[in-house]
């Protein structure tokens, strides 16, 4: 019903051209440690007050209320298998503006914004991690990091999750 | 020359105004005994679109206007009969007039020329049939002389058929390919008059009639006029005129009055530039004041719960403000409320044109068009609507022959109705045609496969027809019949927020009733809860409400449950196992049912409980996910949470489904 | 003193035309969208000239000038007659009713302008 407040603009070049944008925020899930474009990034905040939603896979949890929008919460924990899952105060939600659609993924913790130069960056090998390498931007490496950057407009829109697909019928 | 085209939006409008109060009149006008108040609206509204067209240099719009304010100013005078081919005609162009204006509007394909000048010369034809034919055939001679190519003769002999007129009558038929060659450069205001200059090079004068004053240049027998140009000239000495007095001379008794008036003048100018008492607003503008106003509510009722545990006074004063900021929603939603005249005044076009096609007599008739809807609802009702008066005028009113056998008058009436029940807005199809036919509607889905039984209540055996692939029609014609449609009908109202309901007598004709909320923006709402989940159920689907004891719950083998409720068994539905959910209340008897009723058919819903009745403002899960199974929206409760308003619709259709098999 | 015109017209898009195209050459302009709001509104302001369409409404362009040339005040204001119609019977009526002069539509606004400073100045 209401516009997105403070939309942060999708960067095209970042989406297409050499699939390299600058910075990124990185937060962990299970073992590993991602990547995800910060131009993709609405917000962050806690996770509270979800309401469920009928016959959805187990890791669309809800939708909640941002400031009068409906927004769905997927937690990715559940999607990538990472054990069992708790929601408590330190359960974080970051909050994603991609193909003009806001929606909310639960992750294991925010770590930090992070920039990287290009050549910091390379191709992610086949086996990467629990992620489709078909939703991998590269590998990036920070000191003695390695982080999976991660394509989350593509994943957030594939039929995977299945947020903006077709009804469910 | 100053660039117009600042102007062409008004113009746009103005013209479809014009249109649109021209077709009206046409329809409803009696062509054996025309009022000249009908008449006189119709002459001007061309006269005004040619006027426009021409000062904005749409040529072939003032083209086609023209011939089409010749034609009339001859009816309105009484010169000429009118004619149920006349008013055909005059439906036609003013389809290609609207189409004209789309191509300006970049919202049309291109109009061919070859159409606009092909509708000129059946308009030319009613006034003088001979001399256009004359005209006709003179100057197809003309060419096969002058024009050695010949382009024009072949293109004559083989001229098709214009393509929007395609189902117009044959007097179109006429060469256009010659007419158009004589389209002169000088403008379309000439041409009526460039044609008879033509003609009257080629044929002696005294065999040539020609129409209309504009035939005679004007420049050779003007009255004895003072100053005169083309396009200007004056009756009294230029040196007379004020702007050649010396201002003392020039001022008269009354001018003194300007000093004095200047400022009201100027502002009763620009008050009157505004014009008349409305304004036109964009419809996002609008949205964008209901979008803020309905966060005012959501905050004004966290407010509220927040401030009932504190200071009485400060929630008195909190109430009031829930009163006005109610008040200040009403007012905004109101601004988007159309009548639904907008949607019925489409109606005779399409009643008149099929039943032409299908030989029948038919009478609209309309009622309550000034009842108001919202405009995303007025727009998504014109197609259903449609579907259901073609599909009345086909399968429900019959042929003159058969209902005069049938001791019917010969005309068949169609009624649209659109009236205020409750929090909705009802509008109705009804005709007096044959009416639905149960026996045949149950054997026809026996047929098909679908399980039905005889004692399936009335409304659930009519509803069937809006069953997919599902027709009677004995015959199928290319109005209706195929069978698509009925299904998609009932899937866009329920996709309103509305349902539809049947009644029908066989032999006396059919009611088919929409139900719509009055807004797509707010409803009022029950909410009951379910676990620690709330959810709304629409008001206007709710009859009652009731606690059962555990004896009125029967299990039916593969049926699922039943409840008892004043001696009727209703299927029951327990909305914790539709949304999978850990229920408060285990046992039927321990929660509440509500009992529900959609499309005739009545459910019984199981929750935990009732929470309360609220207006809810109606939030788009769709926006940023996707439609979900039993789910026709979300609200935002008074604590911020999110609510899923239930698909009343939907469910009750799901276990008609299970119940009927 | 900018002087006053009233444009009489039942197209909006023409009397905006008109309107838009008197004040930007320094006219006032009081509009009226037929000749029974023109002859309202020529009795509410004296006007020092009058457009007027023929075919309106309520009230004609003819009717309006004849009904003007009763009153006192209007026996010498020029009216110019905006019409579609340029045949010499429509001229003659015009003449006849009181008319000051008659200028041809479609027009574009500079001839317009340039009518009008003709007239009034």
């Amino acid at each position: 019903m209401s516009q997105p407040l403070n939309p942060i603009p999708v960067n095209p070049s970042a989406a297409h051209a050499g699939r390299i944008a600058n910075e990124f925020l990185t937060f962990r899930l299970g073992k590993e440690e991602y990547g995800i474009e910060i131009l993709k990034v609405q917000e962050i905040r806690g996770y509270d007050a979800i309401t469920r939603i009928a016959n959805v896979p187990e890791f669309i949890k809800g939708v909640v209320n941002l400031r009068g929008i409906i927004v769905p919460i997927i937690d990715l924990r559940i999607k990538f298998n990472l054990g069992t899952v708790e929601y408590n105060q330190f359960t974080v939600v970051i909050i994603l503006n991609v193909s003009g659609r806001v929606m909310g993924i639960v992750v294991d913790g925010v770590s930090d914004v992070i920039t990287l130069a290009a050549e910091q960056v390379r191709p992610a090998p086949d086996f990467a991690a629990d992620l489709d390498t078909e939703y991998i931007i590269g590998l990036g490496t920070v000191d003695e990091r390695m982080l999976i950057l991660m394509d989350i407009e593509a994943l957030m829109c594939s039929a995977e999750i299945g947020l903006t697909g077709p009804d469910i019928h | 020359m100053d660039d117009l085209s600042e102007f062409h939006d008004v113009f746009f409008d103005e013209a479809t105004e014009h249109l649109d109060g021209m077709e009206s009149l046409l329809l409803s006008i009696d062509v054996n005994a025309p009022d000249t108040e009908q008449l006189n609206p119709i002459f001007r509204a061309a006269h005004s679109i040619k006027g426009g067209a021409a000062m904005f240099g749409f040529q072939d719009i003032t083209e086609l206007t023209h011939e089409m304010e010749t034609v009339f100013d001859r009816v309105r005078k009484g010169q000429m009969p009118l004619s149920k081919d006349l008013v055909d005609v005059f439906l036609i162009s003013g389809d290609l007039l609207r189409a004209m204006l789309a191509v300006r509007k970049d919202d049309g394909d291109e109009v061919p020329q070859e159409d606009v000048t092909a509708l000129c010369v059946r308009l030319r034809l009613f006034l003088e049939p001979e001399a256009v034919a004359d005209e006709i055939s003179v100057t197809v001679a003309a060419h096969q002389v002058k024009v050695s190519s010949s382009d024009a003769v072949q293109a004559a002999s083989a001229a098709p058929p214009p393509s929007s007129l395609a189902k117009g009558k044959s007097s179109a038929a006429v060469p256009e390919a010659t007419v158009k060659r004589r389209k002169t450069k000088k403008g379309v205001e000439k041409s009526l008059s460039a044609v008879a200059a033509e003609i009257s090079t080629i044929a002696p004068a005294d065999q040539v009639k020609v129409s209309g004053n504009e035939a005679v240049p004007s420049s050779l027998t003007s009255p004895s006029a003072v100053e005169e140009k083309n396009d200007f000239g004056l009756f009294v000495d230029p040196a007379t005129l004020p702007a050649n007095l010396p201002e003392a001379a020039a001022m008269r008794p009354g001018d003194i009055k300007i000093d004095e008036l200047k400022g009201v003048t100027k502002a009763e100018a620009t008050h009157s530039a505004t014009d008349a008492s409305s304004i036109r607003v964009s419809v996002q503008k609008v949205d964008q004041l209901i979008n803020l106003v309905g966060e005012l509510v959501i905050t004004q009722a966290i407010l509220a719960e927040a401030a009932s545990r504190a200071d009485p006074k400060l929630y008195q004063a909190l109430s009031q403000l829930e009163r006005n900021t109610r008040d200040l929603q009403e007012s905004a939603m109101s601004i988007r409320m159309l009548p639904m005249s907008f949607v019925f005044g489409r109606f005779p076009r399409v009643v008149r044109d099929l039943a032409d096609k299908l030989n029948k007599q038919v009478e609209l008739k309309t009622e309550g068009e000034g009842t108001e809807l919202d405009k995303g609802l007025i727009e998504r009702i014109v197609d259903p609507l449609t579907h259901l008066v073609r599909n009345s005028l086909d399968h429900g009113i019959e042929l003159p022959a058969v209902r005069q056998a049938a001791g019917k008058p010969a005309k068949g009436t169609i009624t649209l109705r659109a009236f205020h029940r409750g929090g909705n807005v009802m509008v109705e199809v009804s005709d007096d045609g044959a009416g639905l036919n149960r026996e045949r509607l149950l054997s026809r889905a026996r047929e098909r496969g679908a399980s039905v039984s005889d004692s399936m209540s009335d409304q659930e055996v009519f509803q069937l027809i809006f069953e997919a692939g599902f027709s009677t029609a004995e015959k199928i014609t290319d109005v209706s019949g195929r069978g698509v449609g009925m299904d998609v009908v009932r899937r866009n109202i329920r996709e309103m927020g509305g349902n539809v309901e049947i009644s029908s007598n066989l032999g006396a004709g059919t009611c088919i009733s929409i139900r719509l909320p009055l807004t797509l923006a707010i409803l009022d709402g029950m909410s009951v809860a379910v676990g620690k989940e709330v959810f709304i159920i629409p008001l206007t689907y709710i009859i009652e409400s009731l606690r059962p004891t555990a004896a009125d719950v029967k299990a039916v083998s593969g049926k699922g449950k039943v409840v008892r409720v004043r001696g009727e068994y209703l299927p029951l539905i327990s909305l914790h196992e539709v949304f999978n959910l850990r229920p408060d209340a285990p046992e039927v008897h321990e929660g509440m049912v509500v009992i529900l009723e959609s499309e005739g058919r009545k459910t019984a819903m199981f929750v935990d409980a009732l929470v309360g009745q609220h207006q809810v403002v109606i939030k788009s899960l769709e926006r940023n996910f996707r439609r979900a199974q039993s789910v026709s929206g979300a609200t935002i409760m008074g604590d911020g949470r999110v609510a899923l308003i239930l698909d009343v619709a939907e469910l009750v259709g799901t276990t008609a489904g299970a119940t009927a098999k | 003193m900018a002087k006053t015109i009233l444009a009489v017209d039942d197209s909006v898009s023409i009397r905006k035309m008109v309107l838009f195209t008197l004040r930007r050459g320094g006219y006032d302009v009081v509009e009226a969208v037929d000749g029974q709001d023109g002859l309202e509104k020529a009795l509410k302001y004296q006007v020092n000239l009058v457009l007027t369409d023929q075919n309106m409404p309520r009230m004609d362009g003819l009717t309006l000038i004849h009904s003007l040339r009763e009153l006192t005040n209007y026996h010498a204001v020029p009216i110019l007659m905006l019409t579609t119609e340029s045949s010499d019977e429509m001229k003659s009526k015009g003449r006849a009713v009181g008319a000051t002069g008659w200028l041809v539509k479609p027009f574009d606004p500079s001839r317009l302008l340039d009518v009008v400073r003709k007239v009034i100045g």
